[in-house]
């Protein structure tokens, strides 16, 4: 077993256990913290994939962002300091299952596929050049890369016009 | 060197983790945190296979950038909507949101 | 190789051999040796703080017309190492309902969000790690501070330190994106995101090329930082002391020490992206005269932070929100579009009519915004000085008796 190996296997079980108590802990804002792990482990998968700024941007976008905003709608939409109550719905061993089985199938897909085991080739020096004229090339991705943008800037506005209190209602 | 199986049995592991949230929690935010777990699983994916099979084309990383402005505007508009349903409900547990059940 | 050329080569290379005649592998000798040096970066730069609160406690007193710290040693230089000792020695209380693990994650988060800083900024020559993604990378770790922030606010158990936690995450997140905007012009100029190859292509500083990129660059990041005029995280006359009110002893010390380091930091980045980094005559052939250019070039930005908050009053809140979001962010915008377009056409020109290229549409830009100002500020005072109408402002003011400049509006 090579080092990259053991740092894989201690990342992904840091990224599962930190993505389980995501899904089972009754504390919200502790919820939160569990998710900034998770996604901190993946961005480290990221670094270990060769994609370092992939990783860079997966810290940007969600521990600069997407968890700030969501501590602090838990924190705006709670009525007192702490969760009382069950946390999960009734359907809950429903949804057990369900993963579960999502899960076993996956893995047998996999497994009966049969991938290969080593990189096709090395990633080139010049990755994230590449990646940044892809984005804007007309032979490259610019149309999704503009849709892309149009949908942010229209998500940007959905969301202020949503969350508006209106004065006079 | 890791084989792409750790990675996609990781991936589908984290995938199947995201839908228990998603299908099991009662808080609106929980289950947009779900969706997160498995958005990422799905770029976990995406990178494997750019990382495995096609290193010298940059489509891979181009899926994974895309994938997290959807993340970013889902996001930004799911917790909208928990703030303005909050407003009016007083909560975010998604089984008290009923008003369209009969 | 000598131990001038190369410093911290030779004393690598020479604690490598020392562990590898221990008996210890490879792979683990080089894993030591990162730790160590983290280690060594880490430690050096946080002690480096108590000199920093001494000199910042003697600049502002001066300012105030005090003498600062004057009793303990010779002009009060051991007054920090007095203080250290009394806020070691001071019981840490945690609050009832505090939640405790969050409550000491809180300071670790934030200390980590600047430490983490030190880890992408080149010391000197072939010192330092070389991130190709450094520029975002300084960016990213900014995250952890703000989650830091967040958690300690919240996990005190009272509504100060919330209502301060939230006030200052709402500052840090405006404020990031013209950090970002003017943090990518040096990025654009030398075409790399690698903070070593920025440096390395500062043939002619960047403050040359952008001197409004840097204006902008480093009064978001004592924005972000909130240090003063940008205090409002701890406005003692409305939030008592902000989000770390419940912190004592020596995690508040954490706070403290992360909230000085922060500015220095914000110097050396500054120093860095813009004032050439480690360059400076002799800097390529003796790496430590490099890295004294580096601290001296850091510590004159962060002199000028002190200055700063010596002398500016606090803003409020709206202020706040506007300054960053009505002027510094669409300035940023202009500038880097502009000097990405400017560049295109003067990239293949020489090193020095580049600069004066770029320094000229600085100028211009700059004239423009101050003329903006000039006139948005007349009409302003203009508006201040009419005769309010009724329904016209929202809160009442007193109706004024002096002339009214419209004499219809009088008559009325």
């Amino acid at each position: 077993m090579t080092a990259m190996q053991i740092i894989f296997l201690l990342t992904a079980i840091v990224t599962l256990v930190s993505a389980f108590r995501v899904v089972t802990t009754p504390n919200m804002v502790h919820a939160a913290l569990w998710l900034v792990a998770a996604l901190v482990g993946v961005a480290v998968l990221y670094v270990l994939l060769s994609a370092p700024f992939l990783a860079v941007a997966q810290v940007v976008i969600y521990i600069g962002a997407i968890a700030i905003l969501m501590l602090f709608v838990i924190m705006l939409t709670r009525r007192e300091m702490r969760d009382r109550g069950p946390q999960t719905g009734k359907q809950w061993p429903w949804a057990a299952v369900l993963a579960a089985l999502l899960f076993g199938g996956l893995v047998w897909m996999v497994q009966s596929v049969g991938l290969a085991a080593a990189p096709a080739a090395d990633v080139p020096e010049t990755a994230i050049a590449d990646l940044g004229k892809a984005l804007v090339s007309p032979n490259g991705f610019v149309i999704p890369f503009e849709v892309a943008s149009v949908l942010l800037l229209a998500a940007l506005i959905g969301a202020v016009y949503v969350a508006w209190t209106r004065r006079n209602s | 060197m890791i084989p792409l199986n750790w990675y996609l049995i990781l991936a589908a592991a984290l995938f199947a983790l995201g839908l228990f949230g998603v299908l099991s929690r009662r808080n609106a935010v929980a289950i947009l945190m779900g969706v997160e777990l498995m958005l990422n699983a799905v770029n976990i994916n995406l990178l494997a296979f750019w990382r495995y099979r096609a290193p010298v084309h940059s489509a891979g990383m181009v899926f994974a950038v895309i994938v997290f402005a959807v993340a970013a505007a889902e996001v930004a508009v799911g917790l909208a909507l928990f703030i303005a349903v909050y407003r009016r409900f007083n909560s975010v547990a998604a089984d008290e949101i009923n008003l369209l059940k009969w | 190789m000598g131990i001038l050329s190369q410093p911290i080569g030779v004393i690598a290379e020479w604690l490598r051999n020392l562990l590898l005649g221990w008996g210890l592998s490879e792979g683990l000798t080089t894993v030591l040796l990162y730790l160590v040096g983290a280690l060594v970066v880490a430690t050096v730069v946080q002690i480096w703080v108590i000199f920093l609160i001494w000199y910042e406690r003697k600049i502002i007193g001066r300012m105030q017309d005090r003498l600062g710290p004057n009793r303990v040693g010779p002009y009060g230089l051991l007054q920090p190492i007095a203080d250290v000792i009394k806020i070691i020695t001071k019981e840490v209380i945690v609050p009832r309902g505090a939640d405790k693990p969050l409550y000491f994650l809180g300071p670790i988060l934030m200390n980590a969000g600047v430490l983490l800083l030190w880890a992408a900024i080149p010391l000197m020559p072939m010192v330092g790690m070389d991130i190709n993604v450094a520029a975002l990378y300084i960016i990213a770790v900014g995250g952890f501070a703000t989650l830091g922030i967040l958690l300690s606010g919240w996990s005190s158990n009272n509504k100060f330190a919330l209502v301060s936690a939230i006030r200052t995450v709402a500052q840090m997140v405006s404020y990031e994106v013209p950090t970002v905007l003017a943090l990518l012009i040096p990025v654009l100029l030398a075409g790399t995101m690698s903070l070593h190859g920025i440096v390395k292509a500062q043939h002619v500083w960047y403050i040359v090329f952008a001197p409004l990129a840097f204006l902008i660059f480093f009064i978001a990041s004592v924005a972000e930082n909130g240090r003063s005029p940008f205090d409002l995280m701890e406005a003692e006359s409305e939030i008592v002391a902000g989000f770390h009110i419940e912190y004592s002893g020596m995690v508040f010390a954490i706070f403290y020490v992360a909230d000085f380091l922060h500015a220095f930091t914000i110097g050396a980045l500054a120093a860095v992206l813009f004032l050439g980094g480690w360059r400076g005559p002799g800097a390529e052939s003796f790496p430590l005269l490099g890295f004294v250019y580096l601290w001296i070039k850091a510590f004159l930005v962060y002199s000028l932070g002190v200055w700063a908050r010596g002398t500016v009053p606090r803003i409020r809140v709206d202020q706040l929100m506007d300054f960053s979001w009505k002027f510094l962010t669409p300035l940023a915008l202009v500038l880097l579009v502009l000097a990405a377009v400017l560049d295109h056409f003067v990239f293949g020109l020489g090193a020095w009519t580049r600069a004066l290229a770029h320094l000229l549409m600085n100028v211009v830009v700059g004239v423009l915004v101050l003329y903006y100002l000039e006139r948005h500020e007349h009409a302003r005072a203009r508006r201040r000085r009419m005769v309010a109408q009724p329904g016209q402002y929202p809160v009442a003011r007193p109706p004024r008796p002096a002339v009214a400049e419209n004499p219809t509006e009088a008559a009325s």
